[in-house]
């Protein structure tokens, strides 16, 4: 394996795996801070048990994450030490402040997950609250460094090719910083909530099913009951951290396609190779389709198999039907991305946030007509747990179950687009990836290393996930 | 001349954040360091209590080190290139034990009780702990005794990779970084309260980390000599600026004044001011370092001036600095406040009453 592909190996490798940590680490704090929420306004005390359990899988996420970013800050100087020397002084700004906010979430996350008895209960919210909200500053000032790299200003070249002129506040304020926070920030609630919503959608499905088997013969329902206790305790528990998470996963699914369009209309104006690549466009073109599904053929130059909607692409990219949609064709050949990967991977990421946009529109449907009949029913007696209004669709249960791991998908697929479509460039236009990399040889060593590492880290997360999350949400001793 | 440039600022703050982190960080490294050495009738309430005490704070005390790390290469881009270049095979190796120190400890915290799956968890974090000190002391000291700015890439890299770090300076460095971190970690603990044990117990417990922080300081002693002896031939630049003139004695003085208070102090269970005094030392140790190689960041021809970012990025990055400090200072002090403060270990013995 060349030393190169190794390092970009290595690399996308360690990210990919970060993300999921870093979007966990972003997405679970707003959640438990929810439910604590909740349970200080309604002293109900399942909301208690929710907070508390979220919080002991947040503690295990919350450490890989933090271990897997430490390995991520050397690595950008292992493995592309030119390119460091050159972007950090204009781009060091925003990883500093990333600093602190890394300092406040995990001095809050200390005191929230070992703080439960040691401070007053109003005190332990606001933890928890700082958690949630460097959480997400953390990720914005990160991604602000990624978007200079697709977007890079505040600075000029100087006569012997390095930087001159610096300006790091220029440079935070980059062209694509505004798209990129947004829909990276909306991206960690929707993949979060998502996912969390379809786990308990399926613990309710199965309840559900304990319960009609109950009923029909009580013999199979001491059995049933040993493996899926059908306490009351559960069910409420479900239902709670049902409607913890879609209130916090749903509208974040509902608008990331505006976001993302936000961000397309960046790409088209600032990456026309990107655009290009994402798009299969091979030929300029006036008045440009918009391509759904292809498979782009760089020898060939054309992208068939594609559905093609006439005008869209130009509409959607530059709200403008006869816009002109620049083509690969115009850029020289050795400053193209790879087409295929770039345009497989836009297609998934729209497929996946289109599904997860309407599954959270039709629970919010259900919603809003289950909230107004239960005011109604309400006012004549109030029930002690009252079922979700979801709860009465089974289809949209097992809808939330299947778009549960969506979220996480499309985010890995769109940092392909994002990352995979900005090559050959590391900066673009100014440094190219190749001119960055480390001089050392023998990359494959750290590569196979750490993938094998991090392969390990992931199976016992999960496992232990299991065992913590789903094994335990039965009744409580 | 004047010492106080922006470049120079700046650099002293990269030593303050190194300092916070040995002192904070460090004492976590040092308690895996007597998890591994736990031993005698109370083997398993010693591990407890390293992890009780460890527990709440390690992620934080963490994020120092990468301050370090985004300081240097937003202030000093060309020194962070060089090292990460000449330095990627213990840079590497040490981050596999910040991956395992740090995961294996909370999977045991999370995962069964069991003895045998919490003592493999322990395993891992214990080494790990051991391990990762003592990489981060070879860089260090690679980079102190000029290995790293004389490293000739064009030698060829597999004996640049290996020949500028695997020196016998080095290697005493990073036995040093750990003696040193284990003195902290097993000072600090004399004064942990252990919420799981009874008040006696505690007592025999904060015994058995006075013992080992007893013999613990006698070692870091032990270390700096040897460190110094081979400073003279492996880097006698180094070692000039650790015994030549005014400067280089007084801070000799306060750092051999504090080790002996440190001692002392433990000697007749005055654990609070033992605690300031290590603290005291590991720090003087520090800024004696950092004094000895000034005016380089990295030795002997990358000057602080020379391998500066622009005064623009230096003093924007002042402001971030500050303006952060003014939000972490605050926050720090609460965290510890909650878990180190007295009043928790007078809530535990009232409890208990
Ligand atoms: C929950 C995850 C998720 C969902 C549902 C979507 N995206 Fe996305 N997308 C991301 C998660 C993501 C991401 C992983 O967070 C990226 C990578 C970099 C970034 O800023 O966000 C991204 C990047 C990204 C880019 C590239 C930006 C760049 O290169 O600078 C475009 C054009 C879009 N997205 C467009 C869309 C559209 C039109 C969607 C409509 C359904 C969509 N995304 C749904
Ligand atoms: C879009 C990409 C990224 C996002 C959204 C993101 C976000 C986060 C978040 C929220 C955390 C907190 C810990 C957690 O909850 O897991 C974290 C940890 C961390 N990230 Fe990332 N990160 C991203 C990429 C990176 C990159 C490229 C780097 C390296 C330069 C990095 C460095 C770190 C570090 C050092 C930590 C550990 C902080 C600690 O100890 O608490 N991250 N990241
Ligand atoms: C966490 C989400 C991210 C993921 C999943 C991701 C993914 C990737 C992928 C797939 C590559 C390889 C591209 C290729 O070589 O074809 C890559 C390269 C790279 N990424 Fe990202 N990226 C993320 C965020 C970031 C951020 C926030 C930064 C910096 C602030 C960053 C900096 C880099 C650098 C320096 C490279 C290597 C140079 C290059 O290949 O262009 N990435 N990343």
């Amino acid at each position: 394996m060349p030393d190169l592909l190794a390092a970009r190996s290595q690399m996308a490798m360690s990210l990919a795996f970060h993300i999921i940590f870093a979007v966990v680490g972003i997405g679970m704090p707003a959640l438990m801070v929810v439910a604590e929420y909740r349970w200080l306004k309604t002293r109900d005390p399942v909301y208690l048990d929710l907070a508390k359990r979220w919080a002991k899988g947040t503690a295990i996420l919350f450490a890989v994450g933090a271990v897997s970013g430490t390995v991520l800050s050397f690595e950008l100087g292992l493995l592309w030490p030119r390119f460091m020397q050159m972007a950090g002084p204009i781009i060091g700004m925003p990883f500093a402040l990333e600093g602190f906010a890394f300092f406040t979430e995990a001095i809050f996350l200390g005191i929230y997950l070992y703080g439960w008895d040691r401070i007053a209960p109003r005190a332990h919210l606001a933890a928890g609250t700082l958690v949630a909200v460097s959480g997400a500053l953390s990720g914005v000032f990160v991604v602000i460094a990624n978007a200079w790299m697709n977007a890079p200003t505040g600075f000029d070249i100087g006569p012997d090719g390095t930087p001159v002129h610096v300006s790091p506040l220029r440079a935070m304020a980059n062209p694509a910083a505004f798209s990129e926070t947004l829909h990276m920030v909306l991206a960690a609630y929707a993949a979060t909530g998502l996912v969390v919503a379809g786990i308990h959608a399926f613990m309710l499905l199965r309840l559900r099913r304990g319960a009609g088997a109950a009923s029909s013969a009580s013999t199979a329902a001491s059995r049933v009951s040993a493996s899926v206790p059908l306490v009351p305790d559960a069910l409420a528990f479900h239902r709670r951290a049902l409607a913890v998470a879609l209130l916090v996963g749903a509208p974040a699914a509902i608008v990331q396609p505006l976001s993302g369009d936000v961000s397309a209309r960046f790409v088209a104006h600032w990456q026309p190779t990107k655009l290009a690549a994402l798009e299969g466009q091979f030929r300029t073109e006036r008045g440009a389709p918009l391509r759904i599904g292809g498979w782009p053929d760089e020898a060939a130059r054309e992208t068939p198999f594609a559905l093609e909607i006439p005008y869209a692409l130009s509409l959607l990219a530059f709200h403008d039907p006869h816009a002109v949609v620049r083509g690969l064709d115009d850029f020289p050949r050795g400053d193209w991305p790879p087409v295929r990967v770039v345009h497989v991977a836009f297609q998934a990421m729209v497929a996946l946030g289109t599904t997860m946009a309407l599954v959270s529109l039709w629970a919010a449907a259900v919603w809003w007509r289950g909230g107004r009949r239960r005011a109604r029913r309400d006012a004549d007696a109030r029930s002690v747990d009252s079922p979700t209004p979801w709860e009465a669709w089974p289809w949209l249960l097992r809808a939330l179950v299947v778009v549960a791991p969506m979220g996480f998908l499309a985010i890995e697929a769109g940092w392909t687009v994002t990352e995979v479509g900005r090559q050959p460039w590391v900066v673009f236009g100014v440094v190219r990836t190749s001119d960055a990399v480390t001089p050392v040889p023998g990359l494959i060593v750290p590569f196979v290393t750490f993938t094998l590492l991090y392969c390990g880290l992931g199976v016992i997360v999960v496992w232990l996930l299991y065992r913590q999350i789903v094994k335990t949400t039965g009744p409580r001793p | 001349m004047s010492l106080l440039t922006l470049p120079n600022v700046v650099a002293a703050l990269v030593v303050l954040s190194l300092n916070a982190y040995a002192v904070m960080g460090g004492a976590d490294y040092g308690g895996g360091v007597w998890d591994l050495l736990a031993s005698g009738p109370r083997k398993k309430a010693q591990r407890a209590l390293i992890a009780d005490a460890i527990g709440p704070i390690w992620e934080a005390n963490h994020v120092w080190l990468i301050l370090v790390v985004v300081l240097v290469f937003t202030c000093f881009p060309v020194a962070f290139a060089r090292l990460a270049v000449v330095l990627h095979v213990p840079i590497t190796l040490m981050l596999i034990g910040v991956v395992l120190r740090g995961s294996a400890f909370t999977f045991r915290t999370y995962d069964s009780k069991r003895d045998a799956v919490q003592r493999r968890w322990g395993t891992t974090f214990a080494i790990a702990s051991v391990v990762t000190p003592v990489l981060l002391g070879v860089c260090l000291g690679a980079l102190a005794s000029g290995g790293v700015g004389e490293a000739d890439l064009a030698r060829g890299f597999r004996s640049v990779l290996l020949d500028s770090w695997l020196t016998p300076f080095a290697l005493a460095v990073g036995l040093f970084t750990l003696v040193l971190f284990a003195f902290l970690a097993a000072t600090y603990l004399t004064l942990e309260a252990a919420t799981s044990a009874r008040r006696d117990e505690e007592e025999a417990l904060h015994d058995d980390f006075r013992r080992r922080a007893l013999w613990s300081g006698v070692a870091v002693f032990a270390a700096a000599l040897l460190v110094l002896l081979l400073a003279g031939a492996a880097a006698p630049r180094l070692r000039a600026g650790l015994t030549e003139g005014g400067w280089a004695l007084a801070l000799h003085l306060v750092t051999a004044a504090a080790a002996l208070t440190a001692l002392a102090a433990l000697w007749t269970r005055r654990y609070a001011v033992a605690r300031i005094a290590a603290i005291a030392q590991v720090s003087c140790i520090l800024w004696g370092w950092a004094w000895a190689q000034f005016p380089y960041v990295v030795p002997p021809s990358l000057t602080i001036a020379a391998g500066a970012a622009p005064p623009i990025t230096l003093a924007l990055t002042l402001i971030g600095v500050a303006v952060g400090f003014t939000v972490l200072v605050p926050s720090l002090w609460y965290l510890f406040r909650i878990f180190k403060g007295r009043e928790t270990a007078f809530q535990r013995v009232g409890e208990h009453q």
